[in-house]
């Protein structure tokens, strides 16, 4: 089973990775893998080679790349927020005050409501409920997507029939709507929130990954699994499962984003906690107060800045992944030098 | 033939399937919704309910003691005979009736935007993929990303403050002057005055929906870029233009057609935010009183009357691409 690892190794490097160098490496590196396979104790040498290859390959090309960096702060910056923002701040995100539409000042940061309550710590506090709810949600919907979109370009048969009709169906479905009409049954809530996201947005996930499975199912490699014997499980964990990584990434990500945005959503329309501070209720209770034509600008701006600013972020770093899984897209600079060496 | 009968009864499934989900989510979630009702009703001093008042609204809500799968049925043939019950926001009119008056003022806004915004977007990533690294590429690129990335409600309440309320430049709400003295109909005042107020909606929707296009029209488009035979295409010393537009740009739409139809998904449930924000006489506000009032008939029927659109858009789509592409039409048909 291991060897066969090795076997789709350089298969796959030379094939995920269009640029010149990655390729003339693999070739480098394919008569020790040759040499590996026939004694089989130096393998884990080679197997520690082989993931220091790819994840030069990996670094190069998302951490070279102005924008991905760009993402990762902004991410990084919000998750900081997230896990430390309710200790910069001493008031509680609840509590009324005397101070009333206040526009920001030293003493409230961000200002205050119309009942007084301190935006920034509703800010502060919101960003960690908004962030664990769009994460939770976005988990899930990966494995759910994973796993039908797996078994489903696996098997085949009426596994796969059943799987793409489900699929089909919530693709065609208009995912808000119905978000919005099963939240409006339920008893509101970020719990709420959460399996409501989970059902309207695992099958664009799935799609892809069945697509990808069906491909990837014709190559050698799987072929040569399966007649050693492996079990199917181990057939798709072990073997198909990893050449999926970047796309079960993208998929996790632009889940994220869209997460975030249909969360923010469904709480401006009432459809949240409304006691529970987060991203969504800050803004529903401006909509309510009409903050904005009494020129309350500072209730508005800092929430939707914060999903606006955290989903640009996720959108950068989908685009870095695009860029390891299909070549194609990598930037010019390279291309440029591959077109100059032909000529 | 075979495969359009095929695709035709996945719409039919599709459709009952919505169906089902809409009759189901009230009958599987935890709490009643008529309780939820007549507490709210209650709750805002409009009187108290009668007990002998309660099964009448159980009746109103379709919640009656049929055993469950007599009530599917009913509902059912409900549905088929276009009968989606009362809108108990606005009482005694039927959901059908508030809908079919909303419904014109979405399609038109929600419509057009989506055709503008699909334009635009694919035209400017054919031109981002076609000048690459250039300026245009990474300027435009990353700030259409941003924009696809605020919450398109935030976005027009934006623009009502700048452009409406600090600026007074165009009007913040309703899909026509309601206070000057209008008379509906196909005259040249209203009309203008309905395309004065669907501008900063529309706009909105184009600009938070533009980038998604965009970015997929680039990205199929470098892909194609690296085919064959538009390298051939580059050897016979074809000009630029003509490989972009009439080589590569024609096949690398078709990928953005399919997607047209579900990310109108997307589109439509952004659309209907930024009606609720602008006071805008569709869909979408309709839906915002329904929720307010915990109107679950209008609720279903909003969610009805979308999933149809949604599946007639792909429909179109599908047809679109069997135009466009005679693989399909050759292999299939």
């Amino acid at each position: 089973m291991r060897q066969d690892v090795q076997f789709s190794l350089p298969d796959d490097a030379s094939e995920a990775s269009g640029s010149i160098d990655a390729v003339q490496q693999a070739i480098q590196h394919a008569p020790q893998r040759a040499q590996v396979l026939l004694a089989g104790e130096i393998v884990p040498a080679a197997e520690s080679q082989a993931q220091d290859l790819q994840w030069r390959r990996f670094s190069s090309v998302f951490l070279s790349n102005p924008r991905v960096l760009t993402g990762l702060y902004i991410v990084g910056f919000f998750i900081l927020i997230g896990l430390f923002g309710p200790f910069l701040t001493h008031q509680d995100p609840n509590a009324l005050s005397s101070d009333m539409f206040r526009a920001p000042s030293p003493a409230h940061w961000l200002g205050t409501t119309q009942r007084g309550e301190d935006i920034f710590s509703q800010i502060a506090y919101g960003a960690r409920v908004s962030l664990l709810m769009s994460f939770a949600a976005a988990i899930g919907a990966t494995l759910i997507a994973v796993v039908a979109g797996l078994a489903a370009g696996y098997f085949g048969g009426w596994i796969d029939e059943v799987i793409s009709f489900l699929i089909n169906i919530f693709l065609v479905l208009p995912g808000m709507p119905l978000a919005i009409v099963i939240a409006s049954f339920a008893v509101k809530g970020p719990v709420t929130i959460v399996l409501v996201l989970l059902f309207t947005s695992w099958p664009w996930g799935a799609r892809v990954l069945r697509a990808q499975t069906l491909s990837i199912r014709q190559r050698e490699f799987v072929t040569s699994a399966r007649v050693i014997g492996e079990r199917p499980w181990q057939v798709i964990l072990v073997e198909i499962l990893p050449n999926e990584i970047a796309l079960v990434a993208s998929s996790f990500v632009s889940t994220f984003v869209h997460a975030t945005l249909t969360a923010v959503a469904l709480e401006f329309l009432g459809l949240g906690d409304m006691m529970v501070a987060s991203w969504g209720t800050v803004l529903h209770w401006a909509q309510v107060d009409s903050a904005l034509m009494a020129n309350g600008w500072w209730q508005f701006v800092p929430a939707g800045l914060c999903v606006a600013i955290l989903c640009a972020g996720l959108t950068f770093i989908n685009f870095g992944i695009d860029e390891i899984a299909n070549p194609a897209l990598r930037s010019e600079r390279k291309l440029r030098k591959s077109k100059k060496g032909i000529a | 033939m075979r495969y359009l009968l095929r695709r035709l009864g996945f719409y039919l499934a599709a459709l009952w399937a919505s169906a089902t989900i809409t009759f189901l989510i009230p009958r599987l979630m935890p709490g009643d919704p008529v309780e939820a009702y007549i507490a709210k009703i209650q709750s805002q001093g409009q009187g108290v309910i009668a007990p002998n008042a309660v099964n009448a609204i159980r009746i109103q809500f379709g919640l009656t003691n049929d055993p469950l799968w007599v009530q599917y049925f009913q509902y059912l043939n409900n549905v088929l005979h276009g009968d989606l019950g009362i809108a108990l926001s606005q009482f005694p009119a039927k959901v059908t009736q508030v809908l079919g008056y909303d419904l014109p003022w979405t399609l038109g806004l929600v419509g057009t935007a989506a055709i503008l915004s699909f334009s635009l977007g694919t035209l400017l990533g054919i031109l981002v993929a076609w000048k690459r690294g250039t300026w245009i590429d990474t300027t435009l690129t990353p700030v259409l990303t941003f924009f696809s990335a605020i919450p398109y409600f935030w976005l027009a309440l934006g623009l009502i403050y700048l452009l409406g309320v600090t600026l007074r430049w165009l009007p913040t709400g309703d899909g026509y002057d309601t206070l000057g003295d209008l008379t509906k109909g196909w005259n040249p005042d209203f009309i203008l005055s309905v395309l004065q107020h669907a501008f900063l909606p529309a706009f909105t929707i184009v600009i938070s929906s533009m980038a998604g296009w965009l970015l997929n029209m680039r990205s199929t488009l470098i892909t194609t870029l690296s085919e064959d035979y538009v390298l051939m295409a580059r050897a016979k010393g074809l000009t630029e233009r003509r490989v972009m537009f009439a080589y590569a740009a024609r096949n690398a739409i078709l990928p953005n057609i399919t997607g047209f139809g579900m990310s109108l998904g997307f589109v439509l449930g952004g659309s209907l935010l930024t009606e609720i924000v602008f006071n805008y006489p569709g869909i979408g506000y309709a839906l915002f009183s329904a929720i307010t009032l915990l109107d679950y008939g209008t609720i279903e029927g909003v969610f009805l009357i979308l999933a149809i659109t949604m599946l007639l858009a792909n429909l179109l789509a599908e047809v679109a691409y069997v135009v466009l592409d005679p693989r399909v039409r050759n292999e299939r048909g």
